[in-house]
């Protein structure tokens, strides 16, 4: 869409905006005219959070008869065991989760999942129960201003458009960047410096005092 | 001797063309027109690479529509010559009531440079330099003082005691290189962007010595990018493949922005360190920030008024 035909849709709206304020002051009613109008000036295309990862049960180290991995249901196990309301790191189970890096606070595994629903959905502070699929909701019961600032477009990753009436944008989940059980961000390597066409490049990682 | 004829008393007079002066005025000649060739011998090789329309080429504000076309046209031929790519060289103008913003958390950018290596990739850039319109600092904690940055750290990232701060074009309000300058070829357009006409500008270099944030980039030779590599779709005013000896800088990436989009940068950003809109949207991102965080800007007392905000999370 062009600049002049968006001025030009604009300017229709507001005359639109104004007709529709001058008639429903003298019939107090709503035209459909007036209804148009506002649909199409605040037509706003969406943003979408992408999918976070869901556990698809866990894996086991046996094979099926086709040769594919086996992976259990929470509930397998967890129905028949007893929640362990002290369990906090993978080292205090002796079956399953061996290995799992956690470093997350002081929380349990209990903080966040439901032992009331087998382990099978996560677990609100409240007691409720909470599907993984709406995990955000739990991360930002703790992380109130990350969740402020994430709600207000400025945390988490995203790509698509600024301008909402042109296009829409998909950001990127808690989950993308967080592993939930060890959320500190990752260090990595970073992609090269542009090379500086005088100077090599120094990689002695010091500043240049 | 017998005829009685007198002796030619001046024979040299005789044989004026042969003589000394005549020697002389012809050396004189010859090597006027060898000094002559020789000047005029680089505008010959020149005049090869640039066609009659180019060196007549008007200032882009100059141009009329139908002469815009034709020179868009001309410039996406000779790309199809030189790297035998197809690309789309478009114009997008400022769009009416928007002014461009951007902000940078510096509280959880981590020095990937993914943003720089998206500049590179999106604006065409030199491959053998690794150009970027974007230098990361690595910043010692405690303070902002450039003197102790490095933006050439190659170790991972984020280091203890460390921050990380991308500084490019800051878009100012009041731009010091608009000033500097001496042709008109690089200006502020109304929704705040500073553009250069790349076929406006002589390469003078002042803008880059100007510029208090270091932002310019001067093409020491024409960009080298393997034709695969070529992003095909390219603003006049921004991506398109800089000829040799001119000046370059962030654009925001107008032909993307003001189509609506993000900027590459920010789409490249895993961390979501970065903000982009229209900062007289009340309900932008950009606004919220502006006005709900602590912002500053770089330099603030040299009176530049950058559209490029920084902060930290509380």
């Amino acid at each position: 869409m062009t600049p002049t035909s968006i001025t030009s849709w604009g300017f229709i709206a507001a005359v639109c905006l104004m007709l529709g304020c001058q008639r429903s002051e003298s019939s107090g009613g709503q035209s459909p005219l007036v209804v148009a109008a506002e649909s199409a000036a605040a037509k706003r295309h969406p943003v979408v959070i992408r999918k976070p990862p869901v556990p698809q049960g866990v894996p086991t180290a046996t094979l099926d008869p086709h040769g594919k991995p086996v992976s259990l249901q929470c509930s397998a196990c967890h129905r028949v065991r007893a929640a362990n309301a002290t369990t906090a790191q993978s080292t205090d189970l002796d079956e399953f989760h061996q290995g799992l890096k956690f470093a997350h606070g002081q929380l349990t595994c209990i903080s966040c999942h439901d032992a009331n629903d087998n382990y099978s959905s996560l677990r609100l502070a409240d007691g409720r129960s909470l599907p993984f699929t709406d995990s955000m909701r739990l991360c930002a019961q703790c992380h109130g201003t990350q969740f402020r600032d994430y709600q207000h477009g400025s945390h988490g990753g995203m790509t698509g458009h600024w301008d909402l009436t042109r296009g829409g944008r998909e950001r990127n989940h808690c989950l993308h960047c967080h592993d939930a059980h060890a959320p500190k961000y990752p260090t990595f390597t970073p992609v090269a410096a542009p090379r500086d066409r005088f100077r090599p490049v120094v990689s002695s990682g010091v500043s240049h005092e | 001797m017998s005829s009685g004829q007198p002796l030619p008393s001046l024979p040299i007079l005789d044989q004026e063309p042969t003589g000394r002066r005549g020697f002389l005025k012809a050396c004189g000649a010859t090597l006027g027109l060898a000094a002559w060739a020789t000047a005029l011998k680089p505008l010959t090789e020149w005049a090869q690479d640039v066609s009659v329309e180019e060196f007549l080429q008007k200032h882009y504000r100059e141009l009329k529509p139908d002469e815009k076309q034709a020179v868009f046209r001309r410039l996406e031929a000779d790309c199809k010559q030189d790297h035998g790519v197809d690309v789309t060289i478009s114009d997008p103008q400022a769009i009416p009531g928007v002014q461009f913003a951007y902000a940078l958390n510096l509280s959880i950018c981590i020095g990937c440079r993914k943003c720089a290596e998206a500049c590179h990739i999106e604006n065409n850039h030199d491959r053998a330099t690794n150009n970027s319109y974007i230098r990361v600092f690595e910043m010692v904690m405690g303070g902002i003082d450039f003197e102790k940055g490095d933006a050439t750290y190659d170790h991972p990232v984020p280091q203890p005691g460390k921050f990380y701060m991308p500084v490019q074009c800051q878009q100012c309000e009041n731009p010091p290189c608009v000033t500097a300058c001496p042709i008109e070829a690089t200006w502020q357009e109304k929704d705040g962007i500073v553009v250069v006409d790349y076929n406006w500008c002589i390469g003078c270099r002042y803008c880059e010595a100007a510029c208090p944030y270091h932002a310019r980039r001067f093409n020491w030779e024409a960009p080298q990018i393997p034709a695969e590599e070529i992003n095909p779709d390219q603003g006049y005013l921004s991506n398109r493949i800089r000829p040799q000896g001119v000046m370059e800088k962030c654009t925001f990436c107008l032909h993307r922005t003001r189509e609506g989009k993000m900027p590459a940068c920010l789409e490249a950003c895993p961390t979501g360190a970065r903000v982009f809109g229209n900062i007289l949207d009340p309900h932008s991102e950009i606004r919220w920030v502006v006005e709900n965080k602590r912002t500053f800007v770089l330099k603030e007392e040299l009176g530049t008024k950058p559209r490029f905000y920084y902060f930290f999370d509380e």
